[in-house]
């Protein structure tokens, strides 16, 4: 017979409000092979620990049940408690009566009896518990980071720091994302460039990383410390390793249409280019969509060009297999689709840009050379109105519910250099509200409007429509309570950011969880901000939330120190509730291994006796525990029962439902 | 497939243009049509109180002969019979309290519960006829800049009406050069006419109308079409008084070379 202990937390008065936990205590007291039942007001303190630790000691308990928040929260918390007490920490059952009970109710008396029922199946179970130990796995000390913008770059910087090898996987031809493309930064103005490639080269000089541009993640199998992935380098035509970026074959190639994406297709670029001058890694690369010699055979040109020989028409798309410890997400963001916002006219008028196309306008590298002209017709506008939350806090369904956190900065900044560089030019922004909160940035804001006199409008935009070569923005002043119409030369659009459009795939691939707006969603919003929820799985940039660069750079070097913490270790502790066959009972069908996920399972041939001195050969099923993770597919497909899951039987099971049944 | 068509109030006394040569177009194209027999008052304004039902009923009457008489498939000209009518429509199908009390006031055969499609005949030409169609069908090309003036009513508000963007439109346009004519883009077409401020603030009509009508002929319009009694009267009294404004059924009975 078991000796259980029960102990009912309060969680201050975030169970105690709604449930009454002296009666759940009192109640759980009674319950056969119960010795002892406690209730205090924080069961996760030291002081509560130390109550369960005594309790464990006094009593000789084989097993505890923690009535408190989700196991999620404090599982691993109070299995520590009982393993320093000297019991098994898997003879340890959480009963949910917050998450589940007390935070969902309002009504006293219910929400007791429910917590009351809930502790009796956790008791159920736990008499069925066994003792586990967990087994452990080797780590495969090796990162991958999922995309090369200024949050990967960092990640794999500070984990190739530490003495780790990573590879960086990029979709474009070139690591750098969207900084870039940017112009200048706030709140210094530093120009992107100028902090931005010094740190590409370094990933690229540095022998810890390998930079695997105009690739994408095909697969991703295994689990923590053990991924298998596999990589697809797209055919780039040129061979990486004999370019030397010289770019003769830009001069020379016939096909010069091609709409030039960093430049955010203000520009074209020839069939065979460089993205930009600090390319990493400096190869030439064809969009076979748009070279002759690909398209139809004739051509050549560049081959012909080319003094070491690099363009090779024939290469393929090649797959690579890696393995990894750790997978980090760095998958970036993108402006949305205007599609949804024609009161802003930017598919008909040229001279609508986005703040993304403004950065191009600005930049000395742009399609201007850095001379801020209309797309139009070249001239340089005297009026530029700027309107911030184009989709960004849209309750309307067009846009996106949230805050795009980077745009109110970087109009003020645009705002800013324009006034800086072109003082004759008038600003006006329309706002819904200014939101500037962080280091040096309210009094960034602040000088965009007193000391460069840039005119913040309180009110949204209406409508933008052309009228004599001007284009007509037509909006709300709400503080002088009248319509506004600003003729303007040129209208830059903050469009509010999304995740990257590939984060979707790359979530199922690793089975990352994602919210609605599609961020990748942590472990804990406050405590475990730069995990996933999937062991092994790393968060780093705006692919979890909007963010700026400062903080994009922090949260990547935070996302490597956890990286690097998992990669320090030699072995993981295993799973302890992993599967197993009764070979008693084993058809060895095969069902179970081709529903596993993790390739856990094998099929060996036994001899079995039959008595009589007579044996038996028969092939059974049987469970490597290093690489099972305990998901329980192969238990519920098993046709003749003789898979379980240790911790969670069939047996188990039932008993938690009996009890919650049973009046 | 045959049409139920309903004019509307004005079709048959300001309006008489819009009518007689949407039926003669319609006769020339082959849209086999009938008009609902005793028809009733479409509301003339949605009402956009909630719990209001009484207001309703006409249109919902309107709804259920469509659905009985012919094959569900209610035309709908005046843009102001078709908005009213295209949202009581959605409220019957949608709104349960609406729905309930509807059916109870006027104690059908069988319940209505907006099974008619109300269908404008803008629409019908984009979707039935198909714009193709009728370019093959146009015997006199219009040979003009032509401003399309949506207006309100057709287009908002675009979850419920369903009928073009709201912002960039391009329906009408097609239409224009579907009978041989040039649209002309500019960005008053979507704005408000005036309305019924007309009737007790002329002086915003005016201001509104003139807008219009300068803008459109800014880019060159040398006329204006439109599909809403109210927005005529509103462009050609209250406007520039410099641009011609037709309503489409004219202009598209002309260029069939059905007009007179």
């Amino acid at each position: 017979m078991q000796r259980i202990g029960v102990f009912v937390c309060w969680c201050g008065s975030n169970i105690a409000s709604t449930v009454d936990v002296k009666k759940v205590a009192e109640v759980l007291k009674a319950e056969p092979g119960v010795v002892i039942s406690e209730n205090y007001q924080y069961m996760c303190s030291e002081n509560g620990q130390a109550l369960i630790r005594n309790a464990i000691k006094e009593h000789s308990l084989t097993g505890i049940v923690v009535c408190s928040c989700s196991p999620r929260m404090h599982e691993a918390t109070f299995r520590r408690t009982a393993e320093s007490a000297g019991l098994n920490p898997y003879m340890v059952e959480i009963a949910n009566i917050r998450e589940q009970c007390s935070w969902i109710h309002k009504d006293m008396e219910e929400a007791t009896e429910k917590a009351i029922i809930l502790g009796r199946s956790a008791i159920a179970k736990l008499k069925l518990n066994a003792p586990l130990t967990s087994g452990e796995s080797a780590v495969v000390k090796r990162a991958l980071v999922i995309g090369g913008g200024i949050a990967g770059i960092q990640s794999a910087l500070d984990i190739a720091e530490a003495g780790f090898e990573v590879d960086i996987v990029e979709t474009s031809p070139t690591i750098g994302g969207n900084m870039a493309k940017l112009d200048k930064t706030f709140p210094t103005l530093d120009c992107a460039a100028c902090i931005l490639t010094p740190k590409m080269v370094d990933c690229a000089q540095n022998e810890k990383i390998d930079i695997l541009t105009y690739s994408e993640v095909e697969s991703v199998k295994g689990f923590v410390g053990n991924f298998k992935v596999q990589i697809r380098k797209k055919a780039r035509f040129v061979d990486e390793k004999k370019c030397t970026g010289c770019g003769e074959c830009m001069q020379k190639c016939p096909s010069k249409k091609g709409l030039n994406d960093f430049n955010m297709g203000l520009n074209t670029r020839p069939a065979i280019y460089i993205p930009f001058a600090q390319a990493i890694p400096n190869v030439a690369v064809i969009d076979p969509e748009q070279c002759l010699k690909l398209k139809n055979g004739k051509c050549g040109l560049c081959a012909m060009k080319c003094n070491v020989n690099a363009i090779d028409y024939t290469q393929k798309d090649e797959i690579i297999e890696r393995e990894y410890g750790a997978i980090v997400v760095a998958t970036g963001y993108k402006p949305i689709s205007l599609e949804n916002f024609n009161e802003y006219g930017y598919s008909q008028y040229k001279d609508v840009v986005t703040s993304l196309e403004l950065e191009r306008l600005m930049n000395a590298a742009g399609p201007s050379e850095g001379h801020l002209v209309r797309p139009s017709d070249h001239k340089e506008p005297k009026v530029i109105t700027f309107i911030q939350c184009v989709g960004s806090r849209d309750t309307s369904g067009c846009g996106k519910p949230y805050c795009s956190k980077i745009c109110c900065m970087y109009t003020a900044k645009h705002a800013m250099l324009i006034r800086e560089k072109y003082p004759d030019t008038e600003v006006h922004v329309f706002y819904i509200d200014v939101r500037t909160p962080g280091k040096n940035y309210d009094e960034f804001f602040r000088r965009a409007v007193e000391q460069y006199g840039v005119d913040y409008v309180k009110g949204m935009v209406g409508k933008v429509y052309e009228e004599n070569g001007k284009l007509m923005v037509q909006g709300a002043d709400l503080i002088n309570n009248e319509q506004v119409v600003i003729p303007s030369d040129l209208v830059v659009l903050a469009a509010a950011i999304e995740p990257s459009p590939t984060v979707r795939k790359i979530a199922t691939m690793v089975t990352a969880s994602i919210d609605t707006n599609n961020f990748l969603t942590e472990a804990h919003a406050k405590l475990r901000p730069v995990e996933s929820p999937t062991a092994g799985i790393f968060l780093s940039g705006v692919c979890q939330g909007p963010k700026d660069i400062p903080e994009t750079v922090s949260q990547a070097s935070a996302c490597a120190a956890k990286v690097i913490g998992l990669l320090a270790k030699d072995k993981l502790k295993c799973n302890a509730s992993v599967a197993h066959s009764d070979e008693t009972l084993c058809s060895g069908c095969s069902v179970c291994a081709n529903v596993c996920p993790y390739g856990a399972i094998t099929y060996v041939d036994k001899e079995f006796r039959l008595g009589g001195g007579k044996t038996e050969l028969r092939r059974v099923a049987s469970v490597n525990p290093a690489v099972c993770q305990g998901c329980g597919a192969c238990t519920v497909t098993c046709p003749s029962g003789a898979m379980d899951l240790k911790g969670f039987t069939t047996g188990q099971i039932m008993a938690e439902v009996d009890a919650i049944c049973k009046r | 497939m045959k049409f139920t068509y309903y004019p509307g109030c004005t079709l048959r006394t300001k309006a008489k243009q819009l009518d007689i040569y949407g039926r003669k177009s319609l006769e020339a194209l082959g849209v086999d049509f009938e008009e609902v027999k005793e028809w009733q008052c479409c509301g003339a304004v949605y009402p956009i109180s909630r719990d209001e039902v009484a207001t309703k009923l006409s249109a919902v009457r309107t709804l259920n002969s469509a659905k009985v008489e012919g094959e569900g498939k209610l035309l709908t000209l005046c843009s102001a019979c078709h908005h009213v009518l295209k949202r009581v429509n959605g409220d019957m199908k949608n709104d349960e309290n609406i729905r309930f009390k509807a059916n109870n006031y006027l104690a059908l055969e069988e319940e209505y519960a907006g099974e008619t499609d109300v269908i404008h005949y803008l629409e019908l030409l984009r979707d039935y006829v198909g714009f193709d169609n009728i370019k093959r069908a146009v015997k006199n090309p219009i040979n003009k800049k032509v401003g399309a003036y949506y207006g309100c009513l057709l287009l908002r508000p675009s979850k419920e009406l369903a009928f073009d963007s709201p912002e960039n439109p391009t329906i009408i346009e097609d239409f224009i050069k579907a009978i041989g004519g040039t649209p002309v883009i500019y960005g008053m077409r979507n704005e408000c006419c005036g309305a019924y401020v007309s009737a007790t603030n002329k002086e915003i009509a005016v201001k509104k109308s003139v807008k219009v009508t300068d803008d459109a002929m800014g880019h060159g319009a040398e006329l204006l079409v439109t599909a809403c009694p109210l927005c005529m009267y509103n462009l050609t009294e209250n406007g520039n008084k410099k641009v011609p404004v037709y309503y489409f059924t004219e202009l598209l009975a002309e260029a069939l070379g059905v007009k007179e």
